[in-house]
């Protein structure tokens, strides 16, 4: 039995990391980019290098077949040869469609190493480079998940309901190129993917299980960024909000960035065009990144975390926790000033 | 060139078709396949069938540019294929061989191009926050307009290191960088592509 559920699980290096920035996560959630740096550094005294050199890995465009294969497979050896170059061996791309796109030219380069090959001879070509490929290639929120509960002892807030008491009912949702292309790549593998949960149970809350948890958020690379194409994304993002509607959760847990902003501006969208919530007062369901929620229950400030960029509102979740946060510095930039407030949406509420 | 030697010369299209026996679990659990008039299954037997009149029919089609990438399609095959990546391939070959033209889907691509490809050459990142415009991206809400009103205010409050230099969120990629990045594209087809979609 244990030999078994081993197939399930993935070694996680313990530290001296080497970064990779996500194009998504830095335009939408740079707060949960910051969280996640400070946590390692600050938190778990870890080592990780954010290197001045790198760049996209080219993964949104090689999904919407802009992007050659072969000129991804070079771009992912031009970033292992940075990594090379500054001694590091753990890599960590930081977007779930980066992470699908190392573990596809990882297991594409075991199983026909001849590309390997190909892929150094265009690095020396273009770059004059060389490269070793990584020892460990983890998402960031595997390594959250492995010291989930070393973090725990730290955080002032649990994930509970203070006016109950009862832990608060979370649902998750898993980016799908973390774990449904090369399953053995995830916690849990495809089938019982546990790296939210983990960090849910850990902190005091309840995983809602419902029906289409493991549904895609609706990105599709081409259906949304086409603007006429947006209808694929929105009716797919649809569909898991009906299906977790009567499970009445208090809040959404991802850990792509690509599906935290879907599943936050998809309920503004619904809720502008339809006149529908999917919680009973018509604020929607609130939806954290795992390093929002993991800075906010270490204490970070909300508005440094950057929950001031999601459209659906978190302070009534906040409220909920007990966390304390000060609503009149919301708005205001690092120069001091208090810009005005967003414009209201029509019908959901802020 | 045969159709479907042209497609075999991809490296990715072994794994994806290895040998379909039809059950249409990948259009039962496929997204794309709820939406629009798509059917996974139908594609790998299409490809499989190796007609090449039907190859090419579907190469000019609206077809091949509904699946959305998930690749729901991998994890669920009983054989181990990936129609996710076979379209990827049969994509490849309707942009080398100008079908994408045909359909209206298809034509996107030269928008796809214009943005994604060409962030990718002139900032070294797919999406950035600038090249976000909230009149084309009204789903986003006032509260997408609101940040990029006030981004260079409020960034650096989130971490972010906007338009600086050195390592950071949002920084500007330095110039050699963004040069070794263009030179890759240059020597393994991504600029050959570009310049294939964009021919009129």
């Amino acid at each position: 039995m244990k030999r078994f559920w081993n197939g399930y699980q993935k070694a996680i290096a313990d530290d001296h990391y080497f970064y990779e920035r996500s194009c998504i996560r830095q335009t939408f959630f740079p707060g949960s980019e910051a969280a996640f740096l400070k946590i390692l550094r600050e938190e778990l005294g870890k080592d990780i290098c954010d290197n001045p050199h790198q760049h996209t890995c080219t993964g949104i465009g090689y999904h919407s077949d802009v992007v050659p294969f072969d000129t991804t497979m070079t771009v992912v050896a031009r970033l292992f040869s940075l990594m090379t170059e500054y001694g590091y061996k753990n890599y960590v791309p930081s977007c779930v469609t980066s992470f699908g796109v190392f573990t596809e030219m990882m297991t594409k380069w075991e199983e026909q190493p001849e590309l390997k090959e190909k892929a150094r001879q265009y690095l020396w070509e273009a770059c004059k480079r060389e490269f070793e490929v990584p020892e460990n290639i983890v998402h960031p929120s595997d390594i959250i998940y492995k010291f989930r509960f070393d973090l725990k002892p730290k955080m002032k807030y649990q994930l509970l309901n203070r006016f109950t008491g009862r832990p608060l009912r979370v649902v998750e949702h898993i980016g799908c190129h973390y774990a449904k292309i090369f399953s053995h790549h995830g916690i849990g593998n495809a089938e019982f993917p546990y790296v939210l949960a983990g960090m849910i149970e850990a902190w005091g809350g309840e995983v809602i299980d419902y029906p289409e948890r493991r549904h895609c958020c609706g990105f599709g690379f081409r259906q949304y960024l086409v603007q006429e194409n947006r209808g694929y994304s929105i009716a797919n993002t649809k569909k898991k909000f009906e299906s977790m509607e009567s499970y009445e959760p208090d809040f959404i847990l991802t850990n792509c960035p690509g599906c935290s902003m879907f599943l936050d501006k998809w309920q503004y969208t619904i809720a502008e065009m339809e006149h529908k919530t999917y919680d009973r007062e018509g604020y929607g369901i609130p939806v954290l990144t795992y390093e929002e929620l993991a800075g906010l229950l270490l204490g970070y400030d909300p508005w440094t975390l950057g929950l001031q960029l999601h459209q659906v509102q978190c302070e009534r979740l906040m409220d909920k926790i007990g966390i304390a946060y000060n609503p009149s510095e919301k708005y205001r930039g690092v120069s001091g000033l208090r810009h005005p407030s967003p414009e209201k949406p029509e019908f959901l509420k802020v | 060139m045969n159709l479907i030697e042209h497609l075999k010369e991809d490296v990715r299209f072994a794994e994806s078709l290895k040998a379909c026996m039809n059950c249409g679990v990948c259009t039962a659990i496929c997204p794309a396949a709820e939406f629009y008039d798509y059917d996974p299954r139908r594609i790998c037997d299409l490809v499989q069938r190796g007609d090449e009149e039907e190859i090419e029919r579907v190469l000019r089609s609206d077809t091949i540019w509904y699946c959305g990438q998930c690749m729901s399609c991998k994890t669920r095959c009983p054989r181990g294929n990936v129609p996710g990546e076979l379209i990827t391939v049969l994509r490849k070959v309707s942009q080398e061989m100008g079908f994408f033209r045909y359909s209206e889907k298809g034509r996107q691509q030269v928008f796809l191009m214009n943005t994604l490809q060409q962030n990718i050459l002139d900032i070294g990142y797919c999406v950035y926050p600038d090249r976000v415009d909230p009149d084309y991206h009204p789903e986003q809400g006032p509260i997408w307009r609101w940040y990029h009103e006030h981004i260079a205010d409020i960034a650096p409050k989130l971490g972010a290191n906007y338009h600086g230099e050195g390592s950071g969120a949002l920084r500007d990629i330095p110039q050699e960088d963004l040069d070794e990045v263009r030179r890759i594209f240059e020597v393994t087809g991504g600029m050959e592509l570009k310049e294939k979609v964009e021919e009129k």
